[in-house]
C-alpha cells in the first residue's frame, strides 16, 4: 500500500495565509481570496442564525392551531424574513462564496481569483445588501413572502418592501461577481497541464452555478427595480388596478428564482463528488458525465420556471411545455446520484463525518428531488401547490440537500483552512442529531400538504395539529445539530489536533500545500500531470514544500 | 509531480500579482468585461421583453407616447452617442500606439460627447415635466396627458387631441372617448421610457466617472503599447452603453410612430 | 388536541380518485428510488468497509451503466408527465352544462352568487352528481380558490376571470382555503363548500332569501345605469344590441374577430373603448368606480339570459380562432338599415361616470 508518510507529527506552517499580516485592515482590505472567503464565512454564519431564530419562532407559534403566539401580521414577517434570509443571504452565496472563494483559485492551480478587488467589492456588496435587510427587520419587518408578489406588495402592503427589495438586489450583485469572477478563472487561468478533463468535479459544479448567476440574477435585479418602482412611483407595470399584469411578475421572478435553486444545490453537489471519492479511496464513477450533468442541469434550469405557475393562470398549453421540461432537468441529477452511488461499490470506505454528511445528501437529495417530480406533475400539482408538500419538498433539498453538503464539506476543508482538525466524535454526533431532527422536522410536511395545509398560514385546522406539533418537535433536535458545530469548530481552533497538509490522503491541488495555505497558495506553480480522483494508482500524494 | 515555472526577473509594473504575464492579464480582463456586459445584457433583455409586451398589450398608446416624443432629440442624441463611439475607439488605437496627448484630448472629447447626450436627455425629461408626462402622482404635477395640465394652454402635453390632430400626424377619426383613453394609457408607455432610459443613463453617468478616472490616468502616461487594458475595457463599457441606446432609440421613438417629424 | 388524525383528505370528486391515484404512483416510486439508493449506500458502507487489506478497484465509468440509468428514469418521468397531463387537461377544461356560480375574492372574504340570486359569504353550497364551474376573479391581490377533498385550486387574479369546476360525489362539507399568500388574514380567508343531496340543494334554493335571480338584479342594475339608454333592440340605438350577444363571436371596428365571453362584458363595462364593434362609435363611458365585481357579474348573467332559447354555445369553444367567419353576424348592415329607418336623437341618462381615479366600492 502506501509508502511511509511523515512518520513525524505535523507541525502548524510557520507563515500561512491567517498569520501573514495581522490587523483589522489586513482583513477588511485584503485581496486575499482564502481571507474574503473566511470574512464570508462569519456573515453567512450570522445570517444563518438570524434566519433559524425565524424558523424557530415559526415552528415554535404552529405549535397551536389558533394562532396563539403571534399576531396574524408578525407571524407573515416572520416567514418572510426566514425566507428573504436563508435564500439570498445564506443558501447562495454559502458554498461558492465560502468554499468556492477559497478552494476554486487552489484548485486550478492559481494564486488568486482572477480579479481580487472584485471579490472583496462582492462581499462589501453582500454586507450592503444585508445591512439593507436588517434595516428592514429592525424598523418593522416585511410581510410579502420571499416572492414578493404583485400586486399585494406593489399596491397593498404598508411595510417596508422597497428597503428590503434594495438589499435583495444589491445581495444579487455580490453573487453577479462572484460568478464572474469564477467564470474567468476557470477560463484563463488554470495552472499548466490543467485541462477541461482533469478539474475537480467541485469546479465544474461551481462553474456551472456560476454561468446561472451571472445569467439570471440580473433578471431578478430589474424585476424588482421595476417592482420598487412601482410601489414608490404608484406606476403600472404590475398591478391590474394601474393597467399592469400581476402574473408578468411571477414570469420574470421564477424566470431567476428557478435557475437559483440550481445556484444552491450544484456546489453543494460538488462538495459531494469531492468527499465520496476520497473516502471510499476510489476514483469517481462517470467521471464526464458528472461534469457534464452539472452544465445540463444549468442550462435546463433556464426553461423550467413556469412550473411555479401551473394554476396561475398561464395556459394549458404552457403548462404541457413547462411540465415536460421540469422532468428532463430531473434527469442529470439522477445520474448524479447513481455516480456516486456507484463510486462507493467496490471502494475502501471510510465513515468520517464528511463521509456521513456526504451519505446523509444522497438519501435526502433522492427523496427530495423525487417529491419534485410530484410537483412536476400537472393533475396533482393543483391539488398540492401552495400547501405544505411544496415547503417539504424544497427543505429536503434544500436543507437535506445544500446546508447537509455546506457542513459536509466544512468538515472535510476545516483541516486545510483552519490547520486543524475538529473533534470527530461531537461531529459525528452532531450529523446524526441533524439528520434525525431534519426528518422529524419536514417528513410530516409531506403529509400535511397533501391533507391539504396552505402555506403561510397563521392559524390552520385542528385536524393539523399532532402533524405540526411532531414538525415542531423535531426542530428543536435540528436546532441542536445545527448549534453543535458552532461549539467544537469554535473550540478546534485552539485545541484541535494539527492537521498537516493532508490529513484525509486526498487527490487535489489543495492537499499539496499546507494548512492553512501560504498567502500565495503555493510556494511554486504547480503542473499538472494526474488525473483528478487519482486514488490507488500513485497511492502515494506527494507532498512539495 | 511539481516543478517551478521560470520567472521573469523583471516585470511590468502593472503586472496584477495573480496573473502569471501581461497577455494572460489582459486576456482574463477583456474576457470578464464582456461576462460583465453579457450580465448587463441580461438585466436591460429583462426590460425590453416588459416593454414588448406592454407594447403589444397597448398599441395604439404606445403610438401616441412614441409620436409624443422628440424623433429630433432622440436622433441629435444618436449621433452624439456614435460619435463619442468613434472618439473612444480612436483612443484605444491612440493607446496601442503610445500617443498620450491623442490619448487625453480623445477621452475629454468621449466625456463632452457624452455630458451633452445627458444634456439633451435633461431637456426630453423637462419636457415632459413640463408637459404633465410623468407618470404617477409623486414626482412633477401628476400624469395628465388629456387636456388637464395647465390651466391655460389646452393644449400642453394633450396626447388625447394629437391623436385626433390631423397637423399633428393625428387621425380625425378617432372618436373623443377612445382618444382620451388612450391618453391614459400612455402612462403605461412613458413609466417605460423613464425606466429604460433612466436606467441607460445611469449607466452614462458611471461611464462618465470610469472616464474620468481613464483621463486621469492617462495623463501620468500609464498606458501605452505594453499595457492598454483599462483603455480596452472602458471602450468595451462605453460601447455597450452606445449599443444598448442603439436598441432604445428605435423601440421608443421610431416603430410605433406612424409619421415621421416631430 | 384532536388525536384521531387522518393523513389523507376526504376523495368528494369525481376528480379526486384519479389524482390521488397518481400520487400513490409516485409514492411507490419515490419509496421503491429512494429505499434502493438508502439501502445500496448502506450496504456498501458496510461491505466494503475501510480495512488494512481492503484495496478499493479503481472503475472509471460504464457508459452502458449511464444509459441505461438515464434511460430508464427519462421513460418513468414520461408515463408520469403524460398521466398528470391528462388529468389537468381534464380538469382545466370548461365542462359542458354545468351549475354555474360566481365568486368574487376579497382580503379577506370570499363572496359566492347562484343564479337564483342566492347570496353566500364563505360558504357555497353546491348539489353532488353535478358539474359545477366556479368563475372567480378578485377584487384586490392575487387570491387562490381551493377545495382539498376535491383537489382543484385555482388562482384567483384581479382584472380577469378564472374558473375551476368540480363534480361533488358525496354529501358533507368540506374546507375551503385560500391558498395564495394575500397579507394578513390570509389564513383567515376559509370557508367551507356544503355539498348536498339533489333534493336537499333544492330546498336549500327555495328556502333562502333571494331578492329575486341573479339574472333580474342584473336587470336592475342594467337599468340603473343607465344601460338601457344606448343597448336596446330598436333602431337608432347607439350602443348594440346585446339580446343574443353572450357566446357569440363579434366583429370590431379594426375586423377583428373576439369572443363574446365573461371578460369581454366586463372589459366592456370597464374600458368600453378598448374593444369597439364595428359599426358603433366608441362614446360609452367606463363605469370603473362605479359598478362593483358583484353587479358586474350579475349584469353579465342578465346578458347571458338576453338569448333566445338555444343552448350556450361558448361551452364547447375554448378560442376565438375556431370561429368561422361565416358565423359572424353581420352587425355592422343590421343596424345601418336600423339607422336608416329612425334616426333618433337622446342623451344618454342614468349615473355619470365618475373621475377616473375615484375609489371602487
Amino acid at each position: 500500500m502506501s509508502t511511509a508518510t511523515a512518520i513525524v507529527k505535523p507541525v502548524m506552517p510557520e507563515r500561512h495565509f491567517l498569520n501573514d499580516n495581522y490587523g483589522i485592515r489586513s482583513w477588511l482590505l485584503t485581496k486575499d481570496h482564502k481571507r474574503i472567503a473566511i470574512l464570508y464565512l462569519f456573515s453567512i454564519t450570522v445570517f444563518f442564525l438570524v434566519g433559524g431564530v425565524f424558523a424557530s419562532l415559526i415552528r415554535l407559534h404552529l405549535l397551536t392551531p389558533n394562532g396563539e403566539l403571534f399576531e396574524a401580521d408578525t407571524y407573515n414577517k416572520l416567514f418572510t424574513m426566514h425566507g428573504v434570509n436563508m435564500v439570498f443571504f445564506f443558501l447562495i452565496p454559502s458554498v461558492p462564496a465560502v468554499l468556492g472563494n477559497f478552494l476554486v483559485p487552489i484548485m486550478v492551480g492559481t494564486k488568486d481569483l482572477a480579479f481580487p478587488k472584485i471579490n472583496l467589492l462582492s462581499w462589501y456588496l453582500y454586507i450592503a445588501g444585508g445591512t439593507f435587510s436588517m434595516a428592514a427587520m429592525v424598523s418593522g419587518g416585511v410581510d410579502s413572502g420571499w416572492t414578493f408578489y404583485a400586486p399585494l406588495s406593489s399596491g397593498y402592503l404598508k411595510t417596508h418592501v422597497i428597503m428590503l427589495a434594495v438589499g435583495v438586489i444589491i445581495a444579487g450583485f455580490s453573487s453577479i461577481f462572484t460568478g464572474l469572477n469564477f467564470i474567468v478563472t476557470v477560463h484563463r487561468m488554470r495552472a499548466p497541464g490543467m485541462t477541461w478533463g482533469k478539474l475537480p468535479l467541485f469546479v465544474w459544479s461551481n462553474y456551472a452555478a456560476s454561468l446561472i448567476m451571472i445569467l439570471g440574477t440580473p433578471v431578478i435585479a430589474i424585476t424588482l427595480i421595476l417592482l420598487a418602482l412601482e410601489r414608490g412611483f404608484h406606476i403600472g407595470i404590475f398591478d391590474p388596478k394601474l393597467g399592469g399584469d400581476p402574473v408578468l411578475f411571477q414570469h420574470m421572478f421564477w424566470f431567476y428564482s428557478h435557475p437559483a435553486v440550481y445556484i444552491m444545490i450544484l456546489p453543494g453537489m460538488g462538495v459531494i463528488s469531492e468527499i465520496v471519492p476520497c473516502f471510499s479511496r476510489k476514483r469517481i464513477f462517470g467521471y464526464s458525465f458528472v461534469a457534464f450533468s452539472s452544465i445540463a442541469i444549468a442550462v435546463f434550469g433556464f426553461v423550467v420556471w413556469a412550473h411555479h405557475m401551473f394554476v396561475a393562470g398561464i395556459s394549458v398549453y404552457s403548462a404541457l411545455v413547462f411540465s415536460l421540461l421540469s422532468y428532463a432537468v430531473a434527469i442529470p441529477s439522477a445520474v448524479k446520484v447513481f455516480n456516486w452511488t456507484a463510486t462507493m461499490y467496490k471502494g475502501s470506505i471510510e465513515m468520517s463525518t464528511p463521509m456521513l454528511y456526504a451519505m446523509a445528501f444522497i438519501g435526502l437529495f433522492t427523496i427530495g428531488g423525487l417529491t419534485g417530480l410530484f410537483l412536476a406533475a400537472l393533475g396533482l400539482d393543483i391539488h398540492i401547490h401552495d400547501t405544505y408538500f411544496v415547503i417539504a419538498h424544497f427543505h429536503y433539498v434544500m436543507v437535506g440537500g445544500m446546508v447537509t453538503a455546506y457542513l459536509g464539506g466544512l468538515h472535510f476543508w476545516w483541516p486545510k483552512i483552519t490547520g486543524r482538525m475538529y473533534p470527530e466524535a461531537p461531529a459525528k454526533l452532531a450529523a446524526l442529531i441533524t439528520f434525525i431532527g431534519f426528518n422529524l422536522t419536514f417528513f410530516p410536511q409531506f403529509i400535511l400538504g397533501y391533507m391539504g395545509m396552505p402555506r403561510r398560514y397563521w392559524a390552520y385546522p385542528p385536524e393539523f395539529q399532532v402533524l405540526n406539533v411532531l414538525s415542531s418537535a423535531g426542530a428543536s433536535v435540528l436546532a441542536v445539530g445545527f448549534l453543535l458545530p458552532l461549539l467544537y469548530f469554535a473550540w478546534s481552533l485552539k485545541y484541535g489536533e494539527i492537521a498537516g497538509d493532508n490529513p484525509w490522503q486526498a487527490t487535489g491541488l489543495e492537499w499539496e500545500t499546507s494548512s492553512p495555505p501560504p498567502t500565495h497558495n503555493f510556494h511554486h506553480i504547480p503542473i499538472v500531470t494526474k488525473d483528478p480522483y487519482a486514488y490507488g494508482e500513485d497511492a502515494e500524494v506527494t507532498v512539495v514544500h | 509531480m511539481s516543478t517551478s515555472q521560470t520567472t521573469t526577473t523583471e516585470h511590468h509594473p502593472a503586472l496584477a500579482h495573480q496573473f502569471d504575464s501581461m497577455e494572460q492579464q489582459q486576456d482574463a480582463s477583456t474576457f470578464g468585461m464582456w461576462v460583465f456586459l453579457l450580465t448587463e445584457i441580461m438585466m436591460f433583455g429583462g426590460l425590453f421583453t416588459a416593454y414588448l409586451i406592454y407594447r403589444l398589450k397597448y398599441y395604439p398608446a404606445f403610438v401616441a407616447g412614441s409620436t409624443s416624443i422628440s424623433v429630433s432629440w432622440g436622433f441629435a442624441n444618436t449621433l452624439v452617442l456614435i460619435a463619442s463611439s468613434f472618439t473612444m475607439a480612436m483612443t484605444v488605437w491612440a493607446a496601442q500606439n503610445g500617443k498620450r496627448k491623442m490619448q487625453v484630448w480623445l477621452l475629454l472629447a468621449t466625456m463632452v460627447l457624452g455630458a451633452a447626450f445627458l444634456g439633451v436627455k435633461a431637456k426630453e425629461y423637462y419636457d415632459k415635466w413640463d408637459e404633465c408626462h410623468i407618470p404617477g402622482h409623486v414626482i412633477g404635477k401628476g400624469f395628465n396627458a388629456w387636456g388637464g395640465c395647465s390651466a391655460t394652454d389646452k393644449s400642453l402635453g394633450n396626447i388625447a387631441e394629437e391623436i385626433r390632430d390631423p397637423k399633428k400626424h393625428g387621425n380625425p377619426n378617432v372618436p373623443e372617448g377612445a382618444a382620451e383613453q388612450i391618453a391614459k394609457q400612455t402612462e403605461i408607455f412613458f413609466s417605460f421610457y423613464f425606466a429604460m432610459t433612466g436606467l441607460h443613463a445611469f449607466h452614462m453617468v458611471i461611464g462618465l466617472g470610469l472616464l474620468a478616472w481613464l483621463t486621469w490616468r492617462a495623463k501620468s502616461g500609464e498606458f501605452g503599447p505594453a499595457y492598454y487594458t483599462p483603455i480596452e475595457l472602458g471602450g468595451l463599457y462605453w460601447h455597450f452603453v452606445d449599443i444598448v441606446w442603439i436598441f432604445l432609440f428605435p423601440l421608443l421613438y421610431l416603430i410605433s410612430r406612424h409619421q415621421h417629424g416631430v | 388536541m384532536q388525536l384521531n388524525f387522518p393523513i389523507f383528505p376526504e376523495q368528494a370528486s369525481s376528480m379526486a380518485g384519479q389524482v390521488d391515484a397518481l400520487y400513490l404512483f409516485l409514492v411507490l416510486i419515490t419509496t421503491f428510488f429512494s429505499l434502493l439508493i438508502a439501502i445500496l449506500i448502506l450496504y456498501f458502507a458496510i461491505k466494503y468497509r475501510r480495512t488494512p487489506e481492503r484495496q478499493a478497484e479503481q472503475i472509471h465509468g460504464s457508459t452502458l451503466l449511464e444509459i441505461v440509468w438515464s434511460v430508464i428514469p427519462l421513460g418513468i418521468s414520461m408515463v408520469i408527465f403524460v398521466w398528470g397531463a391528462v388529468i389537468y387537461y381534464h380538469m382545466e377544461r370548461s365542462p359542458s352544462n354545468p351549475l354555474e356560480v360566481y365568486g368574487v375574492g376579497k382580503q379577506w372574504m370570499w363572496k359566492f352568487q347562484h343564479p337564483g340570486g342566492q347570496r353566500e359569504i364563505n360558504t357555497l353550497h353546491v348539489p353532488m352528481g353535478r358539474d359545477v364551474k366556479v368563475t372567480m376573479i378578485s377584487q384586490d391581490v392575487i387570491h387562490s380558490f381551493f377545495v382539498p377533498a376535491f383537489r382543484v385550486k385555482q388562482d384567483v387574479l384581479p382584472n380577469r376571470y378564472v374558473f375551476t369546476w368540480f363534480k361533488a360525489t358525496q354529501p358533507g362539507t368540506y374546507h375551503l382555503f385560500c391558498s395564495q399568500y394575500c397579507g394578513t388574514k390570509h389564513s383567515g380567508m376559509v370557508g367551507q363548500v356544503v355539498v348536498m343531496t339533489p333534493e336537499d340543494y333544492a330546498n336549500w334554493l327555495a328556502s333562502g332569501k333571494a331578492e329575486g335571480s341573479l339574472a333580474s338584479l342584473g336587470e336592475k342594475a342594467f337599468q340603473q345605469y343607465g344601460c338601457t339608454t344606448c343597448h336596446r333592440p330598436d333602431s337608432g340605438a347607439r350602443g348594440p344590441n346585446l339580446e343574443g350577444l353572450y357566446g357569440r363571436p363579434v366583429r370590431l371596428t379594426d375586423n377583428r374577430v373576439v369572443l363574446a365571453d365573461d371578460n369581454y362584458i366586463r372589459e366592456s363595462i370597464l374600458e368600453p373603448n378598448a374593444k369597439v364593434v364595428s359599426g358603433f362609435q366608441s362614446i360609452m363611458p367606463t363605469f370603473r368606480g362605479v359598478v362593483s365585481e358583484d353587479e358586474i357579474i350579475a349584469i353579465s348573467e342578465y346578458i347571458k339570459h338576453l338569448a333566445p332559447q338555444e343552448a350556450n354555445p361558448l361551452n364547447n369553444r375554448t378560442s376565438p380562432t375556431q370561429i368561422r367567419d361565416s358565423e359572424v353576424p353581420n352587425i355592422q348592415d343590421q343596424n345601418k338599415q336600423q339607422n336608416q329607418q329612425q334616426p333618433a336623437q337622446q342623451t344618454p341618462q342614468g349615473k355619470r361616470p365618475v373621475n377616473p381615479s375615484g375609489k371602487k366600492p
